[in-house]
Formats: structure tokens, C-alpha cells, sequence
């Protein structure tokens, strides 16, 4: 006997009345008239939990660490009765022979019908051999995995971009998923890692509404990456006012001052840690007084130190309207105006770029 | 067929091999092959790291300020302790003293990360090879109500909760879909667990996921988030303001309140959950015996936990330093990281290349050309391996040396060390554990001792927590909010050339980094850690390293359930993101593969 969507929503709880008035919901958000409710109602009803495979390639499991802090949902809660965890080598009972067999019943019993989760990503440099996985390269076993799966989810910037074992030389080849994966939805869930509410929060929607989320041109679901950190952040107020933490521990320090001066990678990355911030939103990297290191962005190993002022880059000649900040407050907030613009067609126009050539990484 | 022997072992490749590929639940990727004789007893074993990653390549011409973010990523499981060992290792070469608070700070999200990494061990990477899930769906919720109150007076005891877990654990298992717990080995004879303990272990399994997310709110508090938390050399990024206009930006009363309610339940979940557990639990296997490999013959701990700042001597340092050789308990060896003739790495058997593979290299002059090469007697090809031959190369893992010796690093050898040195904060909790087990010293050198001693750690580090807050605060007291040391934050302020070695007992073990500025840039950068010295293959004269030696002789119930196998291996705990990456001096080499 397998228990079923609408099984366990009532084991946890909601009752038939809610359960109808979620599928009469999830039929106008379709587009679809009332006539689809029983419809849908029928297919939760008989629908098994979707079982998820994650894979590990080169990586170094902060991904799978970040998803089990996860407090709303809970984790034991997302994988009891959520989804089906499959497979994931780091918490699975069997390993071996009987674990290999599992992703082979998977993709014979739920064809089409299964996610593929990928932590890490496929060297491809000594054949694939950098990343072995039952005697095998991992990129194999990543491409048959995921050849009958329903979609992909890239975890962290490992699987989104390549992260830390592609900056520069690259030595492995260490290539995004997909870079290797061209025929399948991909959602990446970008940032080293990703914070667990927007990890969790990404699987429940698609289990919820049975659909990928709206994503951005990189792939990303705009709900938690379409604002900068500096867009949302605390401490942006005193940006504005051209109040800056000078060195580590000054008083401006103390006092919670913007830490652009710093190296603040916050007015260039996409991501929600201003808004949500990390595990249960007791804080978040600048509120703790170190800037953004961009962790969510393409490539962030490659632009400089974590210390460089974002506006280093030059040719934009930022970093001399920020000093001028101080000067005036009415100056600021134009300047502040205008090195967001700056720096947003700047981001911009390196993704783009970046996603060109990055096969050649 | 070939024996030979080893520091004592004999190894026989003759029986049946057994290959087991990929070992999960550990962090990254290991393949282990053993020979299994024909009374299912390991006769030979075979570890294999199985992925490589190239950091230290790219750290090459990198800031040094920003080479903890690097090395952070070495792994997000034991997250932070290589970006403390990388800001260490780079004030140790520009010769930078850290403030007192900021070595009190780092000592407690080290602190946080053993609690938290040896928590989720135990329950979620370890357990389940000596809890049968399956089992607890028989329990009497009411006898295991009984077990858990006359083991422990954790208050989630009653039959009514116990009963909750096991029907939710019941319903999971008659849903037909068993999730992680698929393929498992349910049933094997080799679990002893009577149902009512699985049913208590399975539901402190489900709460110590519940709480380990508290725990790691300490390096949020202090570092902004968890896993990666940030670090800053010279000191800690965080700012302290007790008083003044702007203190909700900073350390506060609030978030130190926060550190130290997090500090007390930790205490209270290890105390009386982890610990009691543990205890029980090993009650039914004390007669398994297996697995010691050579934590009774040659362990080493580098030390860690400063009690005052910049001081990393022996008698500074709260976690135990030294090397015990031969299994001669009366000598602890002095350990000097500076020292070319001590840590040394070889690479006669693994993937990569040295101009003699006769002999070691010291980290600092460390040379890394990855040679991807196997023996002439594997099995399969290049991409799809059956068999390897261990007679030649065949992980990705070097083989690090201390004097010449296979050494087993972490917190079993930490508490050899502790316990030789006759320090009372290891030896009596380690004599209090074996007088309630009824056990003799001896038993310690075991798979049981190593988990045993990762429990007894955890209990250690949340109450030297408390320790180091109470220091924290006696600071505040007397007015110094200082956290970071910016005199040298300048490059300009460097020597042209500098080298420097940063040092932690992570987790796992004994973590070194090694590094050479040049002109303000890294010229090398060398990181031997925990799961190199435990995971690591031969060396040029055969000798076996820990991994190895602890599988030796220990027999099976079926050969074709890797059950015995799976629980010593994860005794170690091992993180094979951490072990497999190394510099090369001159840039990266891909040989290409060679069957000879």
C-alpha cells in the first residue's frame, strides 16, 4: 500500500474541507474552471509522495547541511511525509550494491514521474574520473539518473555554476549540471549553500503546485533571488547617509554601519538573506558584521578579494560616488541610485557573458 | 594470492572480494574493497578516496585574507573549523595576534561544531548500523517508556509519546515507500537491539535532527550563518556593543543571552539524551570487539581550544596534543608541525605523481601532479572499475606519515592522548564509562571506543562552552569589546616572503595548514586533514593506514550486507571532501590514465 498526497495532508491534519478549497485553488492558478477540481482532487488522492534522488558529485555537503536546518518546514517532516527521499548517499541506510539498485527501481517504477536533486557538480577533466561513483565517473550516472526524471533541482552554487572547485584553473572541469543536463527543467538554487527555508521552501512549491517556479533568465526562482541583499538590507539606511564601517571593530562597526567599505558584495548579489535571514532568522552575514561575499552569484571566487569595495571595477567609477556620499545627504541618494544601476547592468552583462563561455571553463 | 605483513596485520588478498562503492552516509565519496576469507572474516581491505577537487591549485596567487572562504569549502559538514585553521595559519606567518574575545569567539563555534557534527553522527550517519528501524515498529511503547526513564530524566519519555513515534514510524513503513531508509539492512543478525531500544534510539534519532539546528545558531550569532559562517584574520568579524547607540547591530545583551541558552540546552541534550544512549546502546554490543585497527598502536592529536589567546603550546591548548607510537601509553611524543622530518606525505599508491615515491614531503614543500594510473592487476577499465589493485595506485587520498608511521587521528586518539597524559577531564570520564560498562581499558581500542569517545567529546565541548562563556563575559565586565587586530590588516604591511602553519582538532581529527606568502599573494598552500591520516592508502613500505587496519580480522554475518563493515568505517566519521586536495607548487598536471 502506498500512502498518497491526500493521505498525508490529512495525517497532518488539514481536513477534507481544506483539502478541497487548496484544489479548487490550485485549479485557478492553472487557469483551469471549476470543473478540474475533482479532477485534481482525484489525483492528489492517488498520488504517491514523489520520490527524489540526490545525487552528490564534487562537492562539499554544506548543501545537504544547510537542508536539515531547515525549521519550517521541518526536515523529518519534509522527508516522512513530503517527499520520498530515495536516495541521498549522506543519510541513506544501505550503500553499495543495494543503494546503486535503488535509483534503478526509481527510474523503472516512477518513470517521468521522480525529481533528481544534485549537490555538487561532474568533472569532466580524466574522463570523469575526479568524481567516481561505484567505479564509474559521476557524470555517467548523473546523465542516466536523470534521463527519466520529471526535473532537476541544482543545489547551491556547486550544481548552479560549479562554485569553489571551478574557480580558476578549474583544474577538474568541474562543470554546472546544466552545462551536462540540456533536456530537462532545471531549477537552481544558488548560494553556498542555499539557506534551508528557501531549499525546503522550493521542494514543498513544486510538490504543492506540481510545477517548477517562475524562474529568472539564470535559472533561478525569482520569489527568493529576485531582489539584491542590498536591496532588502538593514543596514542600507546608513548607506544612504554615507555612514561607512571603515576598519574591522571601529566604532562604526560597533555601531552597525553599511560595510560596503568592506568589500559588501551586497548591492551585486541576488539572494533573500536580508529578508529571511539564516536559520530561523536569528541572523544573517552582515548582521553579524562581515559583508556579503556574493555566495549566490556566478563565479563569485573570481571577482577579486571579499575585500575588495564592489566598486573596484573601474570603468563604472562607483567607488568615487560613494565616498562622495558622505558629502550631502540629497547627493547620496542619487549616487546610491546611480551605482545600483551600474552595478545591476554590470551583473547583468557579466552573467550573460559568463553564461556564453562558461562551457569552456 | 599475495600475504604480506604489516604493523602486525596479515594481509591475504586470496578470499572472495567484496567491494562496496559508494559507502554513504559520510560526506563525499569512498569506495572500499575487502577480502573475505571463508569464514566471512576480513582478510584484506582496500579504502579509496574517490573524488578530487584541486583547492589548493586555485588558491595559488590568492589574497591570504580571503583563504578561509576557500578552504571553508573544503567541507560543509566539520563547516568552519578549516576556515579557523586557514586565519590561523595566516597569522602564524604574518605574525598577527588575535584579541582575547576573538580567541574566546573562535573556541565557541569550535566548540558549537563538535557538539553539533558528533550529535549528527551518532544519530544520522552512524546509528542506523547498530539500530534496526525496522525493529522498533515491534516495541512496547510502554517498556521503552520504562528503558528510556531508568536510563535518562529527559522529560520526552512518556509511553504515550513513544507510542506517537512508533505509529508515524509506521504509517512511513506501510506507505510502501521507505524513503532513506530503502534497501537497509533490516534484520541482519549482526543488530542486537532488543525493539523497545531501537524504538527509543529511532525516536531520538527524529528529535536530535529536531535540535541539532539549534545548536549551530551559535555560529549564525557570531558568523552570520551556518553552514560557511564568516572569519576574519586578525580576529572575529563580529563587533561588540554593550551600551551605546547602534548596539542592535552588534553583540549584544540579547544575542549573548541567545549564546547562552543555546549553550545550556546543548548540555541538557548531550547529557541526557546523547550520552545515556550511547551507553545503553553499547551495553548490547560490548562483546563486539572489532575494529581497533591502530588506535592502540599509533595515535595523534595536534591540540586546539587555546584557553588564552596566541599561545599554541601544549600547555595552552584545552583539546590534548602529542603522539603515542608502538602502543607505549607510557610516552606521549611532543609534536612540532614545523618540523620537516614529522608530518609527511606519500603518494607511492596514490593518483598522483612525486620525482621519488620512495620517500615523503613535508607540507610546505609539498608537491602535488595528479597521476591517474592503475594497477596492472585491476579489474575493468579505466571508467569502470570492478576490481582495483591495490598493488598500485589507487585512491586519491595521499598517505600522510608522523615520523614514518600511519597514525589514527580524532577524538578516540584525542582521549588515548588525554588519558596517557593523565589529564582528569579524558581519563576519568573514560574510567567512569568502563566501570558502568564493566569493561577494561583495552575495550576502548574499538569501533565501540571511537564512537564511544566522539559522545564523551560532545559532552566535554558543551560544557567548556560554558567555560569560555563565562570568560566572555568576565571580559565584557572589565570593559574590553575588542574582536579584531586590524594593525597588519594591510597588505603593504607584510614581508615580501613569509610561511606559516594554522593547526585544529576538527571533528574528525587532526587538521593542519600549511602556506607560503610571496609578495602578499599565496605561493603554497598545503592542507593535510583528518580524513588523509585515517583514510589514506600504503605507503612506499606497505605500511596500511587506519581505515584499513580497522577492517582487518573482523568477521561478517553476510558477506553480501556490508553492515560490519559500514559501522567501523563510520566509527571514523570520515569526510572525504576534506581529504582529497592538494597543491602543486607549479600549477595543474592532468596525466592522462595508464594500464599498465
Amino acid at each position: 500500500m502506498t500512502e498518497t498526497f491526500y493521505e498525508v495532508l490529512r495525517r497532518q491534519g488539514i481536513t477534507r474541507r481544506s483539502f478541497m478549497k487548496f484544489c479548487s485553488l490550485t485549479a485557478t492558478s492553472l487557469g483551469l474552471g471549476s470543473a478540474f477540481v475533482p479532477k485534481i482532487a482525484h489525483a492528489l488522492e492517488t498520488k504517491p509522495r514523489t520520490p527524489v534522488i540526490w545525487l552528490h558529485g564534487l562537492e562539499c555537503t554544506c548543501c545537504s547541511e544547510s537542508f536539515i536546518r531547515s525549521a519550517h518546514p521541518l526536515t523529518k517532516d519534509v522527508v516522512l511525509s513530503m517527499l520520498s527521499l530515495d536516495y541521498d548517499d549522506t543519510l541513506m541506510a544501505a550503500a553499495g550494491h543495494q543503494a546503486e539498485a535503488i535509483i534503478e527501481e526509481v527510474k523503472k517504477k516512477y518513470k517521468g514521474n521522480y525529481i533528481v536533486a544534485v549537490e555538487g557538480n561532474p568533472p569532466l577533466n580524466e574522463d570523469g574520473m575526479f568524481c567516481i561513483h561505484g567505479g564509474r565517473p559521476f557524470v555517467e550516472v548523473l546523465k542516466e539518473t536523470c534521463a527519466d526524471a520529471k526535473a532537476i533541482i541544482s543545489w547551491g552554487a556547486c550544481a548552479s555554476y560549479g562554485c569553489v572547485q571551478a574557480a580558476k584553473p578549474n583544474p577538474t572541469r568541474a562543470t554546472p549540471v546544466h552545462q551536462v543536463i540540456t533536456n530537462k527543467p532545471i531549477v537552481r538554487v544558488p548560494g553556498c549553500p542555499p539557506i534551508a527555508e528557501v531549499m525546503t521552501g522550493v521542494v514543498t512549491y513544486m510538490l504543492t503546485f506540481d510545477r517548477i517556479p517562475e524562474l529568472d533568465r539564470q535559472g533561478r526562482p525569482k520569489m527568493f533571488y529576485g531582489q539584491r541583499i542590498h536591496d532588502k538590507c538593514y543596514r542600507r539606511p546608513h548607506f544612504d547617509a554615507g555612514q561607512f564601517v571603515e576598519n574591522w571593530d571601529d566604532e562604526a562597526a560597533r555601531k552597525g554601519y553599511c560595510l560596503y567599505k568592506m568589500g559588501c558584495k551586497g548591492p551585486t548579489t541576488y539572494n533573500a538573506c536580508s529578508s529571511m535571514r539564516w536559520n530561523g532568522g536569528v541572523s544573517w552575514p552582515v548582521q553579524s558584521g562581515h559583508g556579503c561575499i556574493g555566495c549566490s552569484e556566478d563565479g563569485f571566487w573570481d571577482k577579486g578579494s571579499f575585500y575588495d569595495r564592489v566598486t573596484d571595477i573601474h570603468q563604472f567609477g562607483v567607488e568615487a560616488n560613494a565616498d562622495k556620499i558622505g558629502a550631502t545627504a540629497a547627493g547620496a541618494v542619487g549616487a546610491a541610485v546611480a551605482a545600483h544601476a551600474a552595478v545591476t547592468a554590470l551583473a547583468r552583462a557579466r552573467s550573460q557573458h559568463d553564461d556564453k563561455n562558461s562551457g569552456d571553463k | 594470492m599475495t600475504v604480506l605483513e604489516t604493523q602486525g596485520f596479515k594481509l591475504d588478498n586470496s578470499g572472495k572480494r567484496v567491494v562496496v562503492d559508494p559507502v554513504c552516509r559520510i560526506e563525499g565519496h569512498l569506495r572500499v574493497e575487502v577480502n573475505i576469507d571463508e569464514h566471512n572474516v576480513i582478510r584484506n581491505a582496500v579504502s579509496t578516496g574517490t573524488m578530487w577537487r584541486g583547492l589548493e591549485v586555485i588558491l595559488k596567487g590568492r589574497d591570504p585574507r580571503d583563504a578561509w572562504a576557500f578552504t571553508e569549502r573544503i567541507c560543509g559538514v566539520c563547516t568552519g573549523t578549516h576556515a579557523l585553521t586557514s586565519v590561523r595559519a595566516v597569522e602564524d606567518a604574518l605574525n598577527i595576534k588575535i584579541p582575547e574575545n576573538a580567541n574566546i569567539i573562535r573556541n565557541l563555534m569550535q566548540l558549537a561544531l563538535q557538539i553539533h557534527d558528533h550529535l549528527v553522527h551518532f544519530y544520522h550517519l552512524h546509528a542506523l548500523d547498530w539500530v534496526d528501524v525496522v525493529s522498533a515498529l515491534k516495541a512496547d511503547p510502554k517498556k521503552t517508556s520504562e528503558l528510556a526513564q531508568s536510563i535518562s530524566s529527559w522529560p520526552l519519555s512518556s509511553p504515550g509519546y513513544f507510542r506517537d513515534v512508533q505509529n508515524r514510524l509506521k504509517k512511513f513503513v506501510e506507505s510502501g515507500q521507505l524513503g532513506p531508509f530503502m534497501n537497509g539492512y533490516w534484520g541482519n543478525p549482526a543488530y542486537r537491539l532488543p525493539p523497545e531500544a531501537n524504538l527509543m534510539a529511532v525516536t531520538h534519532y527524529l528529535e536530535a535532527l529536531d535540535f541539532q539546528k539549534e545548536i549551530v545558531k551559535i555560529h549564525t550569532i557570531f558568523g552570520g550563518k551556518n553552514p560557511h559562517p564568516n572569519w576574519l584574520v586578525g580576529g572575529v568579524p563580529c563587533a561588540i556593543n554593550m551600551e551605546g547607540a547602534g548596539a542592535v547591530g552588534a553583540i549584544n545583551m540579547e544575542r549573548l543571552n541567545l549564546i547562552s541558552s543555546i549553550i545550556d540546552r546543548c548540555i541538557e541534550f548531550i547529557d541526557m539524551v546523547y550520552v545515556p544512549d550511547l551507553v545503553a546502546i553499547a551495553s548490547f554490543y560490548k562483546d563486539w570487539t572489532y575494529g581497533g585497527g591502530l588506535s592502540s598502536q599509533c595515535v595523534l592529536s595536534y591540540g586546539d581550544i587555546p584557553d588564552v589567546a596566541n599561545d599554541y603550546s601544549a600547555k595552552n591548548l584545552l583539546l590534548p596534543r602529542g603522539a603515542i607510537i608502538n602502543g607505549d601509553l607510557t610516552k606521549v611524543h611532543e609534536v612540532d608541525l614545523r618540523d620537516p622530518e614529522q608530518v609527511q606525505e606519500h603518494v607511492a599508491h596514490s593518483w598522483y605523481k612525486y620525482a621519488d615515491e620512495t620517500k615523503g614531503l613535508h607540507p610546505w614543500d609539498g608537491v602535488t601532479e595528479p597521476n591517474f594510473e592503475l594497477g596492472k592487476a585491476t579489474k575493468g577499465t579505466k571508467t569502470k572499475i570492478e576490481n582495483l589493485d591495490e598493488a598500485g595506485k589507487y585512491s586519491w587520498i595521499k598517505a600522510p606519515r608522523w615520523r614514518g608511521h600511519a597514525m589514527e587521528v580524532g577524538p578516540l586518539s584525542r582521549y588515548v592522548i588525554g588519558y596517557a597524559q593523565n589529564n582528569p577531564e579524558f581519563k576519568e570520564p573514560v574510567d567512569k564509562l568502563l566501570k558502568d560498562l564493566g569493561l577494561p581499558l583495552k575495550a576502548i581500542f574499538s569501533t565501540l571506543g571511537r564512537t564511544a569517545a566522539r559522545g564523551l567529546e560532545a559532552s566535554w565541548a558543551a560544557h567548556k562552552s560554558r567555560y569560555f562563556f563565562d570568560k566572555l563575559m568576565a571580559n565584557l565586565k572589565a570593559g574590553d569589546l575588542s574582536t579584531a587586530n586590524i594593525e597588519k590588516w594591510d597588505p603593504s604591511t607584510w614581508p615580501k616572503d613569509a610561511k606559516g602553519v594554522g593547526f585544529t582538532e576538527a571533528p574528525r581529527g587532526a587538521l593542519g595548514h600549511w602556506i607560503r606568502i610571496k609578495d602578499t599573494r599565496i605561493d603554497n598552500y598545503q592542507a593535510v586533514v583528518p580524513t588523509t591520516w585515517n583514510g589514506g592508502p600504503r605507503d612506499a613500505k606497505g605500511q596500511i593506514g587506519a581505515f584499513e587496519a580497522s577492517l582487518m580480522d573482523t568477521p561478517v554475518a553476510k558477506a553480501d550486507e556490508p553492515l560490519e563493515i559500514l559501522r567501523t568505517l563510520h566509527s571514523f566519521d570520515p569526510c572525504m571532501a576534506c581529504s582529497t586536495h592538494v597543491l602543486s607548487p607549479d600549477g595543474q598536471e592532468m596525466a592522462s590514465i595508464k594500464v599498465r
